[in-house]
This record gives C-alpha cells, structure tokens and sequence, in this order.
C-alpha cells in the first residue's frame, strides 16, 4: 500500500470508499487485536491525566475560545506573525495550496545544493505529499520519528496521527529493519531481536548517521505564536530536537491555522495536547524558535504557510470549527469505528473522527463522500476532544452537503433520495402512516418465521447477515390506542 | 399538568408495548396521558442522513401537534435529543422565524421518559416488580447526548426483586447509529459483536435500554446468535408488578 497522494494532497490515490474499505481492514483480526489494545491503553492514560485536574473542563473551554478568536481575526494574526518571524531572521512564504507548498520547499532545498533532507514528523507534510515531490526532484527525505521511518521503510501508509504504524507489530518491524534499512542507510545490526529496546537500538544507530550528515531539516509546527514569533514543535523521541539544532538550514511547513495570537497562549495548549495525545502530563521534548540565532542552531529559518483549503474550511459557519484541531488523535482512540477499522480505511492523511470532519472540508466533500458517513454519531470524540469540536455536528452538516452535491450533479434522483422523500411524504401524514403500518404487518408476518425476519433483500442484505429483525405487530401503538383508550379521554 | 405522549413513529410501529407501558407507569402515578393522533415523526432519520429539506415538514408538524402541551414525553433518548439539539439547528437555519420561536418554547418541554420521572415527577420508585438478573446499556444519546447519567439506574434499582449487573465497556456504542448499519453494516456488525459479547458474558436474562432502536439492533444480533438474553426498554421493566407474569 504505498502512499502515493492526489494532486490536492490530504487523499490517498485510489482509496475505495471507506464502506468497501472498512471491509477489507476489518478481515484482519491480527490489526484488529493490535488497534484494540493500543486505543485502549491510551484512552485509559487519558482519562487518568485528564481526570486528575480540577480544571480540565476551564481548560477545553479556554483552548477553544483561543482558537475561535484566532480563527475570526486569522488574517491579522498570520500577519503579524509573520512580520514577527521576519523580525527575527526568518523568512516567511504563503503557499495557496499542496502543489505551491511542495514548489516553495523544493526550490529552498535546491537552493542549498542539498540532496536530502531530515524530517521531523509532520502531518502538513503528510498532507501535500511533501516526500514524493521532493523524490521526483531527486530529493531525498528521511523521517525520523521512529514510527514514520517504519512507515517509510515499508513504503506503507501512516494509520493514526499520532501512532503512524499503529497497523504494525514488533515481529513485523523487526523484519522490515533486517530487510529494509540497508536500502536508505546504515544496516539493522546482525540477528536483530524483536524486542523494543533492540529495535530502538537500530533505530537509533541507522538515524544518528543521518542527523549528523544532513545540512537541510524540514518539519511541521504544533503552534506559532503571532506576538513574538516562536515557532513550537512537540515530540517525544527527542528526533525532532535534533533536526532543529544540527542542520544549518530549517524548512517548517505549518497549516495557517496553527498560528495563536500570543506566547502566554501556549500555557493552555502545553496542557491539553500531551494531556489528550499520549495520555502524557507532559511530552518529554518541546523545542521552541524564534527565528535564528547566530552561532545556535540553524542560521536559515523559512517558514511555509499552507492554506490548501483551509480558507474555505474558514467561510463554513459550521465546520470551520474543525480548525481548532490541534492532531491530538484523542478522538480516534475513543471512536468505536477507528477501533474496529484501523486508519488506512479513510484513505486519507488524517483518519477516524477528525478525519471524517476534516478531509471531506480540504479537498470538497465530492472527493470524501463516504467519509462523513463512517460514523454512528456516538459523541465519543465531543467529549474527548481538548478543544471542544462538536464532531456529530459537523458530521450530519457535511452528510447535507454531501446529499446537496450529488443532487447537483445527477439529472436523476438516487434510489436514497427517493426513499427519504417518500419517508416524508408517508410520516407528514399520521393517516398515510397508520396504512403504511398495517402495510408493514402483513409483509412483516410474510417475512417472519417465529416473529423473526431473517434475510432481507437489497440495500438491507448487509444489515441481515448479522441481525434478525422484529416482525412488526399487528397492531400499532396507535391502533390499539384508538381501539382501547379514544372514548376515556373525552 | 397536560402531559402528551410522543411514541415515535419508530415504537409506534414496531414497539407498540414500550408506549403501553408509559401510560401504565405514568396513570399508576396518578397522571393522566393523551395521545395527539396527529403526531408521525421527529425527522431524526432524515436529519442524520444529510436531508434536511425533507425533515423541515415534519418539524412543523412536531410543534403543531404539540406545542399545546405543558409536557411531551418520550421513551426515546435519541428522538428526544433530535428535537432537543437539531429541530432548533433546522428551525434556526431553514425555517420561518414562528417556526424558530415555537421550536424554542416547545424545546424545553420536551422530556425523555426516565428525565420525565426523575426530574420532573421527582419519583425514582415507580412501583414496580420484576425478579430477573438486568442489564442495563446506556445508549450514546442517553449517555452523551441527553447525559441521562445515573437516571435510569436509579430508577431501575428501586424495582423490587431486580439485580441490576453491569456491562462491561458500557461507554461504547453498539454500531447500531440508523442508516449507518445498512452504509457500513460490517463494521456495524463488528461492533455489535463485541457488545453481543460483553451483553452475554454478565449472565442478564434481560437486556435493556432507553432507546429501542439500539435494542433492535443488539437483540436482533443476539437473536442470530440463538441467544437466550431478551431485550426490553426499560418502561417496561417499569411498568411491572408482582402481579403480572414475566
């Protein structure tokens, strides 16, 4: 499964739909156990870090009010980043979209005469497809958080946000080391073992040759702070750290609504991300910069600021509260779909819940139809959400907008659209109802054996291979009320 | 107090008894119940399923057949939270400015059964009896969405002769979510196994719920299964004395 992306970025290419999906990953009992277990331990982290502070409901609630705010005056506070950044010794660019983000990046990289760089995990990387443009450049790119370079060395697609190679067990990675690492570097050592320290160790050693090779560093930013400039990235292996200390040119490509108006700001964020994330009080590494600093780390800081639909995610009254996301993936590890389905079903950068809501917003909901339907709308991920989006919300808006595109663009109504209209037709009327019913007893008793209907035929054969259904009584509420309870109200 | 029953078009067709059992439970307190005819459906299928044009007619009629009421209740937690968190999102967004108003003060009447007792009535001992080992699944709009909370067990542990045993997991949802089990019914039936599983493992005769649409799903699953557990809302657990034969 490689990771090749569209053009826009965000999607997969050739994703299914995720129902056809969702059907292959779910054949996969072995990733069904891993998923199982690895939601389950972070989930009962979080609730124990979340649930030890008074204050963590002032808490969500002060994150999203400072990403709403941020969200109304976006355009002043990029802005003033920006000139702040600048100020500093950076240099900032604007990048409309994944094609110009992947241009600016590439003819930076040029620039410099390099011929690869070191990565930091990034999910606005991810997004525009930053490896694959800079291979076709003949660039070559090394993730360094140890899940992506999994991810990477299997040339597989990452699952979660913040566990990239949730998908893969330890048997599994300790084959795709002895096999793989020679071809990007420094060998897994002779006889590798599969337990996590020995794997680390290879790690460790195939990464340390790169950190100290490269010149050129590209990562992704968790905040940017408008007032001062400070750019803040949060990791736990302490990889990020030394992509932004040793190579003397740093490329940051960061979503424009990760921007917050001021430092004191982080304060809130520094407790909901690690707090939601890895079930963390705190992450054992969190690297801020503020421009460059000679004779400190990198003396060339380009800032890359990537809308690629997040403007028009912007003008949506209802969704654009999508964009206080801040890639806590909280709401994947509560969503009861992702623990069954695995991330690759989505066919996108960003799986489960957040996904559902986001993907559909960046690329047009034409082009992630299915996706805000792989839902039961259980609220799970509202309330595991540190800043508060209203998920179920923004999943039924997109479901209407997803239902308004294909009327527009079919001259023919869909059997679906038909059936709600004549499920409307039949419920304004409490008479057409009452038929409808009675309508319903009679096939029902056809159908039933024992007051059980097993198979059912068409768009309810997938609901009938697991379930019986209820034959419907004969007699509806409303019957028996009329025939037993009319005359006593008068 | 005028109190009107809203059955839903989903119970009234094919739970006739949940309905009953309300108006068992709720004369037995001394309550008188009517029952508008003219009333059909909250939208909540249509709102769910992206069409919201076609739910705008029948959140009209909702406030028309109601709104005379003082109280509306409702033995569904996932129809009341409709019309609690959505009609006032499609009043607001696709309907005349009454229609906004009338859905406003209509809203706050509108009370899922077990709230009705509890917070309004203020009783948790309905008098009931029902000597049989109970299961008890919060559904996700009782849980998260109407946030029901302890409620329904509070009223359920005052039942004479009923052990209430826990479920594991109860937090999470059965897979049921309306039309997602006919779009996503694998990863529906996914679900609903390991809830099958878990709704087996207490040892329940009876399994039950606010909503009986989750309860369709999961008894319909166990049905398959050849299992012996029964599912029942639980109005009409409440709705049992020592004189009936269960």
């Amino acid at each position: 499964m490689s990771g090749r992306m569209d053009g826009r970025g965000v999607v997969f290419l050739g994703s299914p739909a995720f129902p056809e999906a969702a059907r292959t990953a779910l054949g996969d009992t072995r990733l069904r156990t891993n998923l199982r277990r690895v939601t389950t331990t972070i989930r009962d982290k979080r609730l124990r870090v979340t649930g030890e502070l008074d204050d963590w409901e002032a808490l969500r609630a002060t994150g999203e009010a400072i990403k709403r705010r941020t969200l109304r005056h976006l355009p002043f506070y990029l802005e003033q980043l920006e000139e702040s950044v600048t100020r500093a010794g950076g240099v900032v660019h604007w990048a409309a979209n994944a094609a110009e983000a992947n241009r600016i990046v590439t003819e930076l990289v040029r620039a410099t005469g390099e011929r690869e760089v070191v990565k930091i995990k990034s999910m606005a990387t991810q997004e525009i497809g930053l490896n694959e443009a800079l291979a076709e450049a003949g660039i070559a790119a090394y993730e360094t958080d140890l899940a992506e370079l999994i991810v990477q060395l299997a040339d597989d697609r990452p699952s979660h946000i913040l566990v990239p190679a949730i998908h893969k067990n330890r048997t599994q990675i300790r084959d795709l080391f002895a096999t793989e690492m020679a071809r990007w570097g420094r060998p897994a050592p002779e006889g590798l073992a599969d337990d996590p320290a020995a794997l680390a160790e290879a790690a460790r050693l195939h990464l340390r040759e790169k950190f100290l090779r490269a010149k050129v560093a590209v990562s992704g930013a968790n905040f940017a702070c408008a007032d001062t400039g400070t750019v803040t990235v949060v990791e736990s292996e302490g990889n990020g750290r030394m992509c932004l200390t040793l190579p003397g040119t740093l490329i940051t490509v960061m979503g424009i609504e990760k921007v917050v108006p001021t430092w004191r700001d982080l304060e809130v964020f520094l407790q909901l991300l690690p707090r939601s994330s890895t079930g963390e009080r705190m992450n054992p590494y969190t690297s801020t910069w503020t421009g460059v600093t000679p004779g400190d780390g990198p003396h060339t800081f380009h800032l890359v600021l990537l809308d690629n639909g997040r403007s028009d995610t912007l003008a949506d009254t209802v969704g654009r509260q999508v964009l206080n996301c801040i890639r806590c993936s909280a709401c994947l590890n509560v969503c009861p779909v992702y623990e069954r389905t695995g991330g690759h079903a989505y066919g996108s950068v960003y799986p489960g819940p957040i996904g559902a809501v986001l993907t559909p917003q960046l690329v047009g909901v034409e082009h992630a139809a299915s996706l805000p339907f792989a839902s039961t709308l259980c609220g799970a991920c509202y309330d595991a959400c540190p800043v508060k989006i209203d998920i179920p919300q923004v999943l039924t808006h997109l479901r209407a907008e997803v239902v308004e595109a294909k009327r527009a663009g079919s001259r023919l109504p869909s059997p679906e659209s038909l059936a709600m209209k004549a499920a409307t037709a039949v419920l304004i009327s409490p008479a057409r109802l009452g038929y409808a019913q009675r309508a319903a007893a009679l096939g029902g008793r056809l159908l039933a054996r024992r007051g059980r209907i097993g198979r059912l035929p068409g768009p309810f054969r997938g609901w009938s291979d697991s379930r019986d259904t209820p034959a419907p009584p004969t007699e509806s509420f409303r019957t028996w009320w009329r025939k037993n309870r009319e005359g006593e109200q008068e | 107090m005028r109190i009107a029953l809203f059955i839903t078009c989903f119970n009234d067709t094919l739970f006739p008894d949940t309905g009953k059992a309300v108006v068992r439970i709720l004369e037995r307190l001394g309550h008188t119940v009517e029952f508008p005819e003219a009333q059909t459906c909250c939208g909540q299928m249509h709102f769910n399923t992206g069409y919201r044009a076609d739910a705008m007619p029948l959140v009209a009629g909702f406030v028309r057949t109601f709104g005379e009421y003082d109280a509306v209740v409702t033995p569904s937690a996932s129809c009341a939270g409709m019309v609690r968190e959505n009609h006032p999102v499609l009043a607001g967004r696709y309907g005349p400015d009454r229609l906004r108003r009338e859905v406003g003060e209509l809203v706050p009447k509108v009370h899922e059964f077990t709230e009705f007792l509890t917070d309004v009535l203020k009783v948790t001992d309905v008098g009931a009896a029902f000597a049989h080992r109970v299961a008890y699944h919060p559904t996700c709009h009782s849980l998260r969405g109407l946030r029901l909370g302890d409620r329904p067990g509070r009223l359920l542990r005052a039942v004479r002769g009923l052990e209430l045993v826990d479920l594991e997991r109860p937090d999470s949802c059965c897979g049921f979510g309306g039309t997602f089990a006919v779009k996503n019914a694998a990863t529906s039936a996914a679900m609903l196994a390991d809830k099958t599983s878990e709704v087996t493992a207490t040892g329940a005769d009876v399994l039950c719920a606010a909503d009986n649409s989750c309860l369709m799903h999961i008894g319909g699953g166990l049905s398959r299964q050849g299992s012996a557990v029964r599912t029942m809302h639980l109005a009409e657990i409440l709705a049992a004395t020592e004189g009936d034969a269960r």
